[in-house]
């Protein structure tokens, strides 16, 4: 019990440094990839700029639109923040730092973190915005198309590793990386593909598209809410990038280092690449992102899954 | 479910205000849409927010006291305000001016359409959802022009460098070099442009066949500028009703093929290419003399009327001005660009996404400044 | 081709018309503006661009000015028409091009100009409730404030 306790803490804790690690990181590689510096007056090089940006939300009065819908507009953003935490427990950083090893471990983090859309989409509807309600229906039916070819790429690791369980997934990977073999080659970048759309990052933003929507589905949200928000958002690319990191790079198998320092180099190198792809592309359109999840990535993602099948019964 | 619960479930339009505060409707331009889900019923634009009343009051300032105020018609492109303003006015007064200025002119207006077509390009970009990074990168080098006018004429975005019969300042010592220096380091930066976005996948399929504007359409709205050449049409002032210098420069019109928003992109991308040909051309024909202005500022011209225009950034810019023989001009008349090209878009959302709308708006590449006058 | 060869296609046609002498604009009645523009867009001279539509307040009419180019010919010519004080309305080119649309309404909303038939003839520039036609020489307002004459 005392243990469960401390894991517990231990993994709040982590989240919100890790969030404000990455809120912090963000701006930089942001900054150096538009030639700029980025927050550089908070601490060395602006490192405490997350802490400052905190005060202020934390300060800032808590706005509610007259007509929301309250009990939904209050809740919305614990919905947002509550799954991407909760799919901490079976995430292994290391041989035996694992929160909770589940047998389903895989499917319970599918499972927990499609939670969030309902977040998304009450905020949305809560709101009563125009701009967020079409934020909100837009996420509904970004997240629903793309977890398909998301799961579809998972299994074919799945049926590698003969198990659901993330410590199993990562053994299986002990002489070599899932992502040497052609088949997992591809169903790594369809995953990183759909990935990007489940967390609502550019190309594939349109839920909070700033030059449509202006904010999209938290467009009314002000101070502590916003920030849950943002918390959510990069907890869910923390764990996005996890997963890649266990599922396609071999989890913590690593020489010389300790298991956890290979774990979260290379998880932040996952989280790099998808910084590095959402401030170089512009945004997709709602039409031709469906068009691109039902018409090319879930058939890309069948067809895989069949050659995996073929090639493990031959 | 029983038949009165059907019944009362019915679909209607959505109405949506998108402006006057709004991220991407380029300053407080308030559009009025209709909604069918993500589509586009019905677009209705509302404009004058900005509206200063800019010629009633022309009717009241001198001739020269009005230069100021045409640097706020187009305000990321002043130069080009204040060349077509007092052109009109020299024209009026059958003013000629020396070499020197002319070429001085020419220098200016072009490196202001160049710094003009940058804040269009970026600002696109940005519409499309590019967050940022390329409306920095036009900005990086929007602001190596904006030193050099600072240099020339000590302001950096309303310039009120042209006067009545030349211009304010001469060139200063050593300019000349800095905007070699430039040309040369522009001209890299169009090639990376090309690199970076304009035949991204994603950068095409947002806007290739989006926002068809036809040949006849274009001119029927009275749509100028790059806008109007993107639709197919070779028509160009500085080539067609040739003015100051132009015909001794030797630059191309880029035409687009289809009229649709990635060609307006491409035809002011093209565009600097040949401003930067002809900057470095009149660089390296720019005759000695003394362009400052050697007459007095109060000009009384005898009743008549002229019409000009010049071609600016964002298209023709047209100035009527009607004098009674006093010092104030009778009746101003500003022909705008902007106006007439955002009176195109309504033909132009129907039946198209939400996410279209910005990036027609962003291609069409309007300035509220000179819409609303 | 030169505004005077302009003028004399559309005098054989609309004797009519008449040349402004200072300006060189044509001048026609307000009764055969719509007869008269149709044959400018149609006919050989080929005006297909209606740039600039704009009014002129002389206190004892108001001239209204359009000014054609035409971007397959290269030329252009200025059409007048003078109405007088008290019957400022005339036929609206919006059918013809459809650029009038928008400068007639801005004229509408500077001078008072009332164009007949026109889709949607709402103020523009001024808010939709504004009170009286800000361009007009008798147009005041406490917050306009006039210099002193030089």
């Amino acid at each position: 019990m005392l243990m469960m306790l401390i894991a517990g803490i231990a993994v709040l804790a982590f989240i919100s440094a890790s969030a404000m690690f990455l809120i912090w990181w963000e701006r930089k590689v942001s900054a150096h990839i538009q030639s700029r510096f980025g927050p550089m007056r908070v601490g060395w090089h602006g490192v405490l700029q997350p802490i400052a940006d905190a005060v202020k939300l934390l300060l800032k009065e808590d706005i509610r639109p007259a007509e929301a819908d309250k009990l939904v507009w209050w809740l919305a953003p614990f919905f947002a923040v509550v799954p991407p935490v909760m799919a901490f427990a079976a995430i292994p950083f290391g041989k035996s730092l694992i929160p909770k090893d589940l047998n389903v471990g895989i499917l319970y983090i599918m499972a927990i973190s499609s939670v969030c859309v309902i977040g998304i989409f009450m905020a949305g509807w809560g709101s009563n915005n125009k701009y967020s309600l079409l934020g909100g229906m837009r996420s509904a039916a970004q997240i629903v198309s793309y977890e398909i070819p998301m799961i579809l790429s998972m299994i074919t690791v799945v049926m590698h590793a003969n198990s659901l369980s993330m410590q199993k997934i990562v053994e299986a990977q002990s002489r070599h990386w899932n992502i040497l073999h052609p088949n997992m080659l591809l169903a790594a970048l369809v995953y990183t593909i759909a990935a990007t759309a489940e967390v609502n990052r550019a190309p594939f933003d349109i839920p909070e598209a700033e030059s449509e929507l202006v904010a999209g589905f938290h467009t009314e949200y002000s101070g502590m809410k916003f920030a849950m928000f943002f918390i959510g958002e990069y907890t869910n690319l923390f764990i996005i990038a996890a997963i890649s990191t266990t599922l396609f790079f071999g989890g913590w198998h690593g020489p010389f280092l300790p298991p956890v320092v290979w774990f979260l180099s290379k998880t932040y190198l996952c989280i790099f690449i998808w910084m590095w792809v959402r401030w170089t592309f512009p945004r997709a359109r709602v039409d031709q992102l469906m068009a691109f999840a039902w018409k090319v990535l879930t058939p890309i993602a069948f067809v895989n899954l069949a050659i995996t099948g073929w090639l493990l019964l031959k | 479910m029983n038949t009165s619960q059907t019944k009362d479930i019915c679909t209607e339009e959505f109405l949506i205000n998108m402006g006057p505060q709004h991220p991407s409707t380029h300053g407080v331009l308030s559009l009025e849409l209709k909604l069918d889900g993500e589509m586009i019923r019905d677009c209705t634009a509302h404009i004058g927010y900005l509206h200063r009343s800019m010629e009633k009051l022309a009717e009241n300032r001198t001739y020269t006291q009005f230069i100021p105020y045409t640097d706020r018609l187009d305000y990321v492109a002043s130069m080009n305000n204040n060349m077509g303003y007092v052109m009109a006015v020299e024209k009026l007064l059958n003013l000629e001016i020396s070499d020197r200025a002319k070429y001085i002119r020419v220098i200016a207006a072009e490196l202001n359409r160049i710094a003009s077509h940058l804040i269009a390009i970026g600002t696109f970009a940005q519409d499309l959802g590019a967050f940022a990074t390329p409306l920095f990168y036009c900005f990086r080098e929007r602001e190596k022009i904006i030193d050099i006018f600072d240099q020339i004429c000590g302001n950096r975005l309303t310039y009120n460098y042209m006067r009545i019969g030349g211009v304010q300042f001469d060139l200063p010592k050593g300019i000349d070099e800095k905007i070699k220096k430039f040309i040369k380091y522009m001209r890299s930066k169009v090639d990376d442009y090309d690199w970076l976005l304009t035949y991204n996948t994603i950068f095409l399929a947002r806007s290739k066949h989006i926002g068809l504007l036809p040949k006849d359409l274009a001119i029927n709205y009275s749509v100028s500028g790059p806008n109007l050449r993107a639709s197919g049409v070779k028509w160009d002032l500085r080539k067609d009703e040739p003015y100051l210098v132009y015909e001794k420069l030797e630059f191309d019109i880029p035409v687009g093929e289809n009229g649709d928003s990635w060609d307006r992109y491409k035809v002011r991308l093209e565009e600097i290419r040949q401003s930067l040909k002809i900057v470095e051309q009149a660089l390296g024909a720019l005759p000695e003399g003394d362009p400052t202005v050697k007459i007095g500022r109060i000009h009384k011209p005898s009743p008549s009327e002229i019409y000009l225009r010049t071609e600016n950034p964002r298209g023709e810019l047209g100035f009527f001005i009607i004098s009674d023989g006093s010092a104030y001009p009778y009746r101003l008349k500003i022909r705008s660009p902007s106006f007439s090209n955002l009176a195109v878009l309504p033909e132009l959302v129907k039946g198209l996404k939400i996410a279209d709308i910005v990036c027609i708006l962003g291609s069409l590449d309007i300035l509220m400044g000179e819409t609303d006058r | 081709m030169r505004t005077n060869e302009i003028f004399m296609a559309i005098k054989t046609d609309f004797p009519e018309a008449r040349q402004e002498e200072e300006t060189g604009a044509v001048i026609i009645p307000k009764e055969s503006l719509l007869k008269i523009t149709q044959y400018l867009k149609n006919h050989r001279l080929a005006f297909d661009n209606l740039h600039c539509i704009t009014a002129i307040d002389r206190a004892e009419r108001v001239e209204l000015a359009y000014t054609l180019y035409s971007i397959s010919e290269h030329h252009g010519i200025t059409l007048k028409i003078y109405l007088t004080a008290g019957e400022e309305n005339v036929a609206s080119l919006a059918e013809l091009w459809k650029s009038a649309n928008w400068l007639e309404r801005e004229v509408y909303d500077l001078f008072g100009v009332i164009f007949l038939n026109h889709p949607d003839l709402r103020r523009i520039l001024n808010p939709y409730d504004w009170k009286g036609h800000p361009l007009r020489k008798s147009y005041s307002h406490p917050e306009v404030s006039i210099k002193p004459r030089l």
